[in-house]
């Protein structure tokens, strides 16, 4: 199952770089990233895998929220149906 | 890789501007649970709902943390009690109520509809002992609404139904007065009630209807009021085009979400109903799309045609983005309940006239309005009927919902909390309509033909 990591806040050094550990540790594959600053912002956009992920989504969720509180960021992960439901026909 | 403005386009939409699934609704049959000793017939219904719907809240809270879509109310709806409750040798029909409010407790449900009667031509005994018990059985339930279907296209009006329920909302005002007549904001009178609604208070499963069904309804005046600020000044083909877009993309969200809850639950799907519903939270409010549009205030001249414009663009887009729409579909005008509205309410530009003329192109009726706790009984059933006569002759639902505050006066406001918002008190015409309700009987179907 493919889900959208999105992650928009300040930029600071080593927001990648923590979030795919966070996301590693949970065996969870990367497979693409787009990062930019939009108006000011950092703002990063990642498709991931969280078919092999050793637990469950809303902990997948509960664990990038926690993440994004302790970096002052906002982190969030949906599946990509919703976007492809949303805007592609 | 998707498209990062789509991406981040709906993200903004669900954070910023309101996004969000307003309901899922289980209906479920209640016909198998008929009984002649009551005690046995209030067992069946509860352990029926708990049986099918028990489930409901966990699964709904799981589709939110996958899709990160909030959705705001999980609830059931059930077969019109008065056809479930007519086997039961019983006068009292509050322990129906009852078993209704512990099940939906148990389920975890905001809401549970279906307290319902349809007299649309005449009543049976159980229709009229369900409706003698509607202002006991709200105001010892927390979580059972209450609809009674009074006309049809079809049928005409039950003038006699009319004039009871006039009676009822004010005995339910009284009985809940202590909340702020809160009982009558869980009574919907409707001409032309739909069997697939989602949306309480009206919800019920209809007789037409499968065992259990997953209806879902959508909504997001946030987000058309922030496309319609996109195009300031442009023509309304423009308005219209944006509206269509906006709502083509909101309801595709609720039929994603409605295939994975029928799925997840076992449950077939039924309708998403394609609503504009708002809320008491600001940037959640029909009545700033139609200013947006123009108008100084709502309720000013040209409301209703901007109204207009908006309920059949929303119908427009959302048709194509579901596999099947049905429920009321379109734009909800429910004063307590819209920031916009109260404020319009309040400033007196909109007035309960203005409402009834809008209620003519919108996708219900008289909504959340607060009217003075002295206006008498006949004259709510004068505006039920008045209310009822527009759907039956324009073939299309309307809807009465008013709250007769006790000891409240034009221009005092009631509190009624969450979602329900709160009201300024309207007037009403001092003129009686006694006579006009005394008369009873039906007002026959209208001819559908010959329309020139």
């Amino acid at each position: 199952m493919n889900a959208i990591v999105t992650v928009i806040g300040k930029d600071r050094v080593g927001i990648i770089a923590a979030v795919c550990i966070k996301l590693a540790g949970l065996n969870i594959n990367v497979l693409d990233i787009s990062q930019t600053i939009m108006q000011g912002k950092f703002t990063m956009i990642m498709a991931v895998d969280v078919s092999e992920a050793t637990v469950s989504f809303s902990e997948i969720r509960d664990a990038l929220s926690d993440l994004g509180k302790e970096m002052d960021l906002s982190i969030r992960i949906q599946r990509e149906e919703i976007f492809n439901a949303m805007h592609s026909i | 890789m998707m498209n990062q403005r789509d991406i981040l386009s709906t993200i903004e939409m669900i954070d910023q501007q309101h996004l969000d699934i307003r309901t899922v609704t289980m209906g479920i049959s209640l016909l198998s649970c008929s009984d002649e000793n009551v005690s046995a017939a209030c067992d069946n219904i509860y352990d029926k709902i708990c049986r099918y719907a028990g489930s409901l809240v966990r699964t709904c809270e799981e589709i939110e943390a996958e899709f990160g879509i909030p959705i705001v109310n999980k609830r059931i709806s059930v077969t019109p009690i008065a056809l479930v409750a007519a086997a039961s040798e019983t006068e009292d029909y509050v322990p129906f109520a009852l078993a209704l409010d512990r099940a939906a407790k148990a389920c975890g449900v905001n809401f549970i509809g279906g307290y319902s009667a349809l007299v649309q031509k005449g009543m049976t005994l159980a229709d009229r002992k369900l409706i003698r018990a509607i202002p006991e059985a709200l105001s010892v339930t927390d979580l059972v609404c209450s609809s009674v279907n009074v006309g049809s296209t079809k049928a005409g009006i039950n003038m006699d139904a009319v004039a009871m329920l006039g009676r009822v909302i004010k005995d339910t005002a009284e009985k809940t007065a202590d909340r702020d007549a809160i009982g009558c904001a869980k009574l919907v009178v409707f001409c032309n009630a739909v069997e697939d609604n989602p949306f309480m208070a009206g919800a019920f499963h209809g007789v037409g209807e499968a065992e259990k069904v997953i209806n879902v309804g959508v909504s997001g005046p946030g987000v058309v009021h922030h496309a319609l600020q996109v195009v300031k000044g442009a023509p309304f083909d423009v308005v219209a085009e944006t509206v269509k877009k906006t709502a083509f993309r909101i309801t595709r969200m609720g039929q994603l979400v409605a295939a994975e809850a029928s799925q997840r639950l076992d449950t077939p799907f039924g309708i998403v109903d394609l609503s504009l519903a708002p809320t008491p939270a600001v940037g959640d409010s029909v009545a700033r799309i139609l200013e947006e549009m123009g108008l100084e205030t709502c309720g000013t001249h040209g409301t209703t045609a901007a109204l207009a414009l908006l309920n059949d663009a929303v119908k427009k887009g959302g048709v194509m983005a579901s596999s099947s729409v049905g429920g009321l579909s379109g734009a909800f005008i429910p004063v307590s309940e819209d920031e916009g509205m109260i404020a319009a309410a309040q400033s007196g530009t909109l007035t309960i006239d203005k409402l009834e003329a809008m209620t003519c192109v919108c996708s219900v009726g008289l909504d959340m309005i607060a009217v003075p706790g002295d206006t008498p009984a006949e004259t709510i059933s004068a505006i039920i009927a008045d209310e009822a006569a527009i759907g039956m002759v324009n073939s299309k639902t309307t809807a009465v919902r008013l709250l007769p505050a006790p000891g409240k006066k034009a221009g005092d406001r009631i509190e009624l909390g969450g979602l329900l918002g709160s009201a300024p008190v309207m007037p009403v015409h001092p003129e009686g309509s006694v006579a006009f309700i005394a008369r009873g009987g039906r007002i026959p179907a209208p001819l559908q033909s010959l329309k020139n």
